[in-house]
């Protein structure tokens, strides 16, 4: 009965609405009903064989449920998937576009927000958005400062941590200062990725904060008059770190994957992730030796949300949505925090979640190398956008052209 | 009788038209490809609002910190791997060609030209390092490292690492197209008259043949330049960082956040054509250099000192052997790690050996390696068709406007590929026709025919025409001289022509995943995607997939003529 009176409902929301409009999220039986039957080219970086293992198992979920049919395109760079936008936009190309749902960053969405190639409000219309808290989590609703406005869900949380090989060093330095103490009594044995690598941004973000004499100044936009005071106990900070650091600073690894070969082979002992859970996965992966550890400093480290967002002109809107619905279930946030799959963060409330899904959480094993959300504590906020534009480019002018 | 004539005057009526056809062909994605990145490189490009033109973009690339080191780097790796790879194959062919050892050498050297170039770059990585196999090998009993030491060898600012690495993969190819240029050089015959006047075989060989195999090889060696300067993919793995060469810089810049980069990016990949361009005369330059100072040389009768000649044949097989070793056993420490359990530093073997990650991967590559197949053969074969027909319209026809204008093929192969493209995958998009594997492989092809038509065309024009005089002569049609004498006897630089092209087309990523929109998915889409992820395990499996699909052609491409005309030898050889 209940079945027919959705079909029914569904029936009667499609001839109302002219076929080609936009799905509209707080119809949800609509959605699922225009879904069923579609393909969602998922456009997501490629170069994590769990992170890919995790999204099959999420298309395989809803084709269950609902009918819908997930590719991952495996992308190495997700500015790739922006490219293919722009062109179709280029091309005139405003509707039926290949690129359906994007696993974005901060940065990217900023862009794309600003150029219009997003579609939306419509991440906080989902059913599964009753289960985050973003009055407790600004990261949810800010990407990078950014206001999200609906146009893209979170599905994962992120923070930053450093690991040490505890063979080596035993009790790792937990601050800045401690850090520079550090590496100069080890000369080559610390580097982080180049900017304007994404890490590699965010190590100078997370210096910046742990050195400025006014952290809060970081939250509002770097102006002229600012800029240089805030900034100068960083630019002194590298200035006596560089020549300490692995191969004096002539050369960096060029990704944050770039560095795990380097811990691996002992070439350096520190090293800088985003992803509190990677060094139990990689060490289960054979990728590190198991007496690597994680920590985080004292001032604590910075934070912030993996999200999801559609293009303006995807194809398949409504199967869009409905995968990053199942993204923010309790399900699919279980299996994602669980180290033995992914071992991410996961952006849900435990309040808000019933008794026995948060038990479940609870009752999760995170890992031999991974910290407890008490140990890990909470994530500082990304600073502002602008200051890590003009940060990574007087980092290029003064560190990037050393020779 | 009346069909086959007709059929034949349509042929006649056809085939002129062939070059204009080719030249269509590859002028739609050229132009769109062109016009995409000079327009926004000043200031035009509407879909990021950008609708005024000005210098704005140059400005920007030239404000950048780091674009005259960025930009003498990307000139000094280029015409150096280039000069090197050339003197290379010049010293291995003039001390070794016809011997026994020459042989071994061929078969030894042309097959690593299958190897993809971020394979062997990898491969060559992995063995190189300070935390390398040679490094791992020879600790700590005879280093003394526990630990990789600090050394600053790959990715150095000077980019030797990458100069040397682009010679390991460089240089078989260069001696591959030289090689099938040497019967139509007629090179026995030079040097058996050189050596009875009593020159050495160095010397022998450097006068009186290599002026005429340079002249056919001419066109691969310019290709070889622009390659080496515009090569993204190995300079990242091996080139110097800080900062990069300009392509790479141009790729970074087209894949920034900012998306107000692209016209900077637009702007560093016009500076690239430019720089290319420039290089191309410098290297022009010193060909006429060397050829004054060459004849002289000649001229001046010396026979070449017995010393000097063996020492000469010594450099040349031992620098073949070190560059052929390196990509072998680059590719040997890929396949070890691919089966890797966890392996640390200074183990010469791993801890374990697991086939775990080629369980888990590898059946996942099986449809790829068919979509990869495919593309790759149709690309090669509508590539070969069209450079063929394009030639003999050429030599039945003397259609030299078409030819003198085909050199517009090129022009994918000097502009840098990641901002050439997003004006080929815009048309693609404005035409409809993307996302399927059709048009990737007319993408494909964009790519694939420069390098089979400068693969054959030197060679094919170099053909002794008084065949085709005598064949006419005894009655046959110039269709049935074309099948039945001129293509058999150029079997061998068709086949080569093919087997390059093959690797051309299963060595494209970004063609392949902007046309294809991510619904085609090939063997090396899979390969980057998957490491760029950096585990060590993984980019072996996958390189080593990649070499296979490609290993397989270039066999065959060196077998066949044997097998072919292993009664009439003369053919193969000149």
């Amino acid at each position: 009965m209940t079945r027919l009176f959705t079909a029914l409902a569904a029936t009667l929301a499609l001839a109302a609405s002219p076929a080609s409009a936009d799905p509209d999220p707080t119809d949800w039986n609509a959605v699922l009903e225009e879904a069923r039957g579609q393909t969602v080219y998922f456009n997501a970086w490629g170069g994590s064989v769990q992170a890919n293992d995790f999204i099959a198992w999420a298309g395989a979920r809803i084709a269950d449920d609902h009918g819908v049919t997930v590719e991952h395109v495996k992308l190495s760079d997700t500015a790739d998937a922006v490219s293919r936008v722009i062109a179709e936009k280029a091309a005139g190309r405003d509707e039926g576009g290949a690129v359906d749902l994007i696993w974005i960053n901060g940065p990217n969405f900023a862009a794309m927000k600003e150029q219009g190639l997003l579609f939306g409000p419509w991440a906080e219309d989902l059913p599964n958005w009753a289960l985050v808290d973003p009055e407790s989590n600004a990261a949810l609703t800010a990407d990078f400062t950014v206001p999200t406005e609906g146009l893209e869900a979170p599905w994962a949380m992120a923070q930053v941590v450093f690991w040490h090989d505890t063979s080596r060093v035993a009790e790792p330095p937990r601050s800045m200062e401690a850090l520079l103490n550090w590496a100069a009594a080890n000369p080559g044995r610390f580097t982080y990725p180049q900017p304007p690598d994404f890490l590699g941004t965010t190590f100078l973000k997370q210096a910046l904060y742990d050195l400025a004499p006014d952290p809060e100044a970081l939250l509002a936009p770097a102006d002229d008059t600012n800029y240089a005071e805030v900034t100068a106990p960083l630019w002194t900070f590298l200035d006596a770190l560089t020549p300490h650091l692995w191969r004096a600073g002539r050369a960096y690894p060029q990704t944050g994957e770039a560095v795990k070969p380097l811990m691996a082979d002992g070439e350096v002992d520190l090293a800088i992730s985003f992803s509190p859970g990677a060094a139990s996965a990689a060490i289960a992966n054979g990728e590190l030796p198991d007496s690597v550890r994680t920590y985080v400093l004292d001032g604590g480290t910075i934070g912030n949300a993996s999200f999801v967002a559609i293009p303006y002109n995807a194809n398949a809107k409504a199967g869009a949505m409905v995968l990053a619905n199942f993204l923010l279930s309790a399900e699919a946030q279980l299996r994602m925090q669980d180290p033995d799959y992914l071992g991410w963060g996961t952006v849900l409330s435990m309040e808000a979640l019933p008794e026995e899904d948060s038990a479940a959480f609870a009752a999760l094993d995170l890992g031999v190398a991974t910290l407890s959300p008490a140990e890990l504590g909470a994530a500082l906020p990304e600073p502002h956008p602008s200051w890590m534009t003009r940060v990574a480019e007087d980092w290029t002018q003064r560190y990037g052209i050393a020779q | 009788m009346g069909q086959t004539s007709t059929a034949r005057a349509q042929g006649r009526r056809l085939l002129p038209l062939a070059p204009v056809m080719t030249l269509t062909l590859m002028l739609a994605p050229v132009g769109a490809g062109l016009a995409f990145t000079l327009g926004p490189a000043f200031g035009y490009l509407p879909a990021l609002g950008g609708t005024d033109f000005g210098f704005e973009a140059f400005r920007m690339l030239f404000d950048w910190p780091g674009i005259w080191q960025a930009v003498r780097v990307s000139l000094t790796t280029g015409l150096a791997s280039t000069a090197i790879s050339l003197a290379l194959v010049i010293l291995i062919l003039a001390g070794w060609q016809g011997t026994r050892a020459f042989g071994v050498i061929e078969r030894a050297l042309s097959p690593l030209l299958s190897v993809p170039h971020a394979a062997a770059a990898f491969g060559i990585a992995f063995l190189i390092a300070p935390s390398g196999w040679i490094a791992r090998a020879l600790s700590p009993w005879a280093t003394g490292w526990e630990r990789p030491p600090d050394l600053l060898i790959v990715q150095d600012p000077w980019g030797i690492g990458l100069t040397l690495g682009l010679v390991a993969k460089e240089m078989p190819f260069l001696l591959l197209m030289a090689l099938a240029a040497l019967p139509q050089a007629r090179a026995a015959q030079r040097l058996t008259i050189a050596r009875s006047l009593g020159y050495g075989r160095v010397t022998g060989w450097i006068k009186t043949v290599l002026p005429a195999v340079y002249a056919q090889i001419r066109l691969p060696v310019y290709a070889v330049l622009a390659f080496s300067m515009s090569v993204v993919d190995v300079a990242l793995i091996l080139g110097p960082s800080t900062p990069s060469t300009l392509a790479v810089q141009t790729v970074r810049w087209m894949n920034d956040p900012d998306l107000s980069m692209r016209f900077q990016a637009a702007a560093g990949a016009v500076l690239q054509l430019g720089l290319v361009v420039g290089a191309l005369a410098v290297w022009r330059l010193g060909e006429s250099v060397f050829a004054r100072l060459g004849r002289r040389w000649a001229m001046s009768g010396g026979r070449g000192h017995r010393a000097s000649e063996a020492g000469a044949r010594a450099l040349g097989v031992t620098l073949a052997a070190v560059s052929a070793l390196a990509i072998i056993a680059g590719l040997a420490s890929l396949a070890l790690w691919s089966v890797a359990g966890f392996w640390s530093f200074p183990d010469a073997w791993p801890d374990a050996l697991t086939t775990r990650t080629w369980m888990r991967h590898a059946p996942s590559l099986g449809a790829p390696f068919w979509e990869t197949m495919t593309i790759a053969a149709a690309a090669t074969l509508a590539a070969l068709i069209l450079t063929i027909t394009c030639l003999e319209a050429e030599h039945r026809h003397g259609l030299s406007p078409g030819a003198r204008s085909l050199w517009l093929l090129y022009l994918p192969l000097l502009v840098p590929q990641v901002a050439f493209l997003l004006g080929l995958q815009t048309l693609a998009i404005g035409l409809g026709i993307d996302g399927a594997r059709l048009p990737v492989i007319a993408a494909h092809l964009v790519f694939v025919l420069p390098y089979t038509f400068l693969a054959l065309a030197d060679t094919w024009r170099a053909w002794d025409v008084r065949h085709a005089v005598v064949a006419r002569a005894l009655g046959a049609s110039p269709t049935r001289t074309l099948l039945t004498i001129r293509l058999p006897m150029l079997l061998r630089p068709i086949l080569t022509a093919s087997a390059v092209g093959f690797a051309v087309s299963v060595g494209q990523y970004l063609p392949t995943l902007l046309v294809g929109g991510g619904r085609v998915q090939t063997l090396t889409t899979e390969a980057v995607a998957l490491a760029s992820g950096g585990d060590r395990r993984l980019i072996g499996l996958t390189a080593l997939a990649q070499t296979a699909a490609v290993i397989g052609p270039f066999i065959l491409a060196l077998a066949l003529p044997r097998i072919v005309f292993r009664k009439r030898k003369g053919v193969v050889h000149g």
